[in-house]
C-alpha cells in the first residue's frame, strides 16, 4: 500500500517453509501475489533454484525479491566460472547474508529461507531476517503465515538446541514423504486463517537424485 | 574481492551526504565521483543566482529563465512560487527516510550477555533468544561469537549488525596476524571494532558487544557499542536482562574464585535474567577464556536449570483422589 508518501516498499504477502531431513530438504511456498486486499495473480512462484543443491524461497516485497534472486543467480554464475564447481548450501548461505547486509541502510524487504544439501549430503536450512542475520536450523518458516505455521512445526519437529553441551542429537526423524505431508497439512491450515496465503502450493524437494517439483491446490478464497 | 565490494558499497551508503553538499551555495567541491555532472550544474546555478539573487534553488527551471531574462521582474512571483508539482516523496529529508526504513525492519533486540575477569581468566556467558517485537524468532541464536581461538565477542542489539561486524573483525584480526607475524591484542581488536562503529555513528546500527580474550598482557575485556563507546573493565553485562544479571553477578563476585565457581556464578546470573526478562531465554552458554584460548564450559536449557535450582516440592495432600474401583 503506497499510500504513505515516503514508504517505498509494499508487502505482497505469501508464506515460505523449509524442512531439513537426514538426506533431503523440502522447500515450499504458496503462489498468491497480493497487494492490500487485492489478489494480483494466483500463479506467482516465490521459489528460486540457485544451484543444483540450493533452493531459495522468499516472501515480502516482490520487487526486492526479484532483484535479490537475480543478484544471487549472477553471483553463482561468477562463482562457477571462477571455481569450476557449484556453490554449496553453506557458502550460498553466507553469500545471501552478506548480500542482504550490504543494503543495511535501504534493506531488501525480503524474508528468506534457504534450503539444500550440505557438503555431506545432509539436509540444511538457513533462516534469515531482512538485513542478513542468519542461522542454520532444522526447519523454518517466513512470511505472513509464519506465526501460524511455526508453532505447529515446533510441536512436530522441535529438536534439542545445537547450543546444548553435552551435545544432543538433533536430526529430524521424519522421512521424506512424511515431511512433504506435514508441509501440505501446515499450508492447508495456514490458508484457512491467513488471507495472504492460498491458491496453490509449490513444493520443491532436494535430495541426492536432484530437484523435484510438485504442486497442490489450496483454497482460492 | 570481498573487501572491494565492501568499499563500493560504502559509496552507496553516503548518498545523503553528497546531496546535501550539492545544495550548498558555497564553492565546496563534492568529493564523490558520483557528482561530477553536478559540478557543471552548480556553476550554472551560481551564475543565475548572481544575476537574479534568487533565494530558491530553481535549477529545474534554468532553461526558462535563460530564455526570458527581461520578463524576470514580472515573472518573479511565478519563479519564487513553489514548483507546481510535488517533490518526489522522501526528498525533503533523505536521512529521515533511511532511519525509518531501518527502524521498521529492525530485528532481534532483547538479550542478556555478561562477561567478567577473575584470577583464572575471563568468563563469558549469554542466553540464546532472538525476538522481533513480541514474536520469538529463534531460541537457538549463537550470541557468543568465536572471533579466533583466543578471543570471543558477545552479541546484543541487532543480530545482523553484530554477526556481520564480528565476522569482519575476525577477518581484520587475521589480516593483522599475517601482516605483523603476531596475534592482535584484545586492546587492538576492540579498537578496530570501535573505530568502525564510530564511523557509522548516528546511522542506526545497534550493537552492544563485549570483546573478551587472552593476550600477552593477560586477560582482557572491553565493552564496545554502536554509539562509538569503548570501555575497559572487569565486569560487564549487556542487554535488556542486564540489570537482573548484574544483581546476581555483583553479589557473588570474588576475584579469587575457581573456574567452577565462576562458571556457576555466570550461569546463575543469566538464568535469573531469563527468569525475569521476557526478551531473554533459551539456552545459557558459558565460555572460559584462559591462557590457551577459549573453551565452552556448558550449554543448559533454561527451563531445565529452573527445576534443577528449584526442584518441585511434593506438597502434602489432605484428601487424595483415587480412581473409583471398577464396580
Amino acid at each position: 500500500m503506497a499510500l504513505r508518501g515516503d514508504w517505498m516498499y509494499e508487502n505482497n504477502g505469501g508464506t515460505c517453509v523449509a524442512i531439513a531431513g537426514i538426506d533431503y530438504c523440502v522447500v515450499a511456498a504458496d503462489t498468491r501475489l497480493s497487494v492490500g486486499y487485492n489478489i494480483l495473480t494466483r500463479d506467482h512462484s516465490k521459489i528460486c533454484s540457485l544451484a543444483d543443491k540450493v533452493v531459495l524461497a522468499s516472501s515480502g516485497f516482490q520487487g526486492d525479491i526479484r532483484a535479490l534472486h537475480k543478484n544471487l543467480a549472477a553471483r553463482h554464475l561468477l562463482y562457477q566460472h571462477q571455481h569450476n564447481k557449484q556453490m554449496s548450501c553453506p557458502a550460498m548461505g553466507q553469500l545471501l547474508s552478506n548480500t542482504l547486509y550490504y543494503k543495511r541502510f535501504f534493506p531488501y524487504y525480503a524474508f528468506n529461507v534457504l534450503g539444500g544439501l550440505d557438503n555431506e549430503g545432509k539436509g540444511c536450512v538457513f533462516t534469515y531476517d531482512a538485513v542478513g542475520s542468519y542461522e542454520r536450523v532444522g526447519y523454518s518458516t517466513q512470511g505472513s503465515g509464519s506465526s501460524l505455521i511455526m508453532p505447529v512445526l515446533d510441536n512436530q519437529l522441535k529438536s534439542p538446541s545445537p547450543l546444548l553441551l553435552p551435545a544432543r542429537d538433533a536430526v529430524t526423524p521424519l522421512s521424506e514423504t512424511e515431511a512433504v505431508d506435514l508441509v501440505k497439512d501446515v499450508f492447508a491450515s495456514a490458508t484457512e486463517r491467513d488471507i495472504y496465503t492460498g491458491d496453490k502450493l509449490e513444493i520443491v524437494v532436494i535430495n541426492a537424485s536432484g530437484i523435484k517439483r510438485e504442486y497442490l491446490e489450496l483454497r482460492k478464497d | 574481492m570481498l573487501l572491494l565490494l565492501f568499499r563500493l558499497s560504502f559509496l552507496s551508503f553516503f548518498p545523503s551526504l553528497s546531496l546535501s553538499q550539492h545544495f550548498a551555495p558555497t564553492g565546496t567541491k563534492p568529493h564523490q565521483r558520483i557528482s561530477v555532472s553536478l559540478n557543471f550544474k552548480q556553476r550554472k546555478q551560481r551564475e543565475e543566482k548572481r544575476r537574479m539573487m534568487m533565494k530558491l534553488d530553481t535549477s529545474g527551471l534554468e532553461s526558462f529563465s535563460a530564455a526570458v531574462p527581461s520578463a524576470m521582474a514580472a515573472a518573479e512571483d511565478q519563479l519564487f512560487a513553489p514548483p507546481s508539482f510535488d517533490l518526489p516523496a522522501g526528498c525533503a529529508d533523505f536521512d529521515k527516510f533511511q532511519m525509518e526504513a531501518k527502524q521498521t525492519l529492525k530485528h532481534a533486540k532483547g538479550t542478556t550477555t555478561l562477561a567478567f575477569i577473575f584470577n583464572q581468566g575471563v568468563i563469558v556467558a549469554a542466553d540464546s533468544r532472538a525476538s522481533m517485537g513480541g514474536y520469538i524468532s529463534s531460541q537457538s541464536v549463537k550470541k557468543i561469537i568465536e572471533i579466533n581461538p583466543y578471543m570471543l565477542g558477545t552479541m546484543a542489539g541487532g543480530a545482523a549488525d553484530c554477526q556481520f561486524w564480528h565476522r569482519n573483525l575476525g577477518i581484520k584480526c587475521r589480516l593483522h596476524e599475517l601482516a605483523n607475524k603476531r596475534r592482535i591484542s584484545v586492546t587492538g581488536a576492540s579498537k578496530l571494532l570501535a573505530n568502525i562503529l564510530y564511523s557509522y555513528r548516528g546511522m542506526g546500527l545497534s550493537i552492544g558487544t563485549m570483546i573478551a580474550g587472552w593476550d600477552e598482557k593477560g586477560p582482557g575485556l572491553y565493552y564496545v557499542d554502536s554509539e562509538g563507546g569503548r570501555l575497559k573493565g572487569n565486569r560487564f553485562s549487556v542487554g535488556s536482562g542486564s540489570p537482573y544479571a548484574y544483581g546476581v553477578l555483583d553479589n557473588g563476585y570474588r576475584p579469587d574464585m575457581t573456574v567452577d565457581e565462576a562458571h556457576e556464578l555466570a550461569r546463575r546470573a543469566i538464568y535469573h535474567a531469563t527468569f525475569r526478562d521476557g526478551a531473554s531465554g533459551g539456552v545459557v552458554s558459558v565460555y572460559h577464556v584462559g591462557p590457551n584460548g577459549w573453551k565452552k564450559l556448558s550449554g543448559d536449557d533454561v527451563s531445565e536449570l529452573h527445576y534443577k535450582y528449584y526442584p518441585v516440592q511434593p506438597t502434602p495432600v489432605e484428601h487424595e483422589m483415587v480412581d473409583a474401583p471398577p464396580a
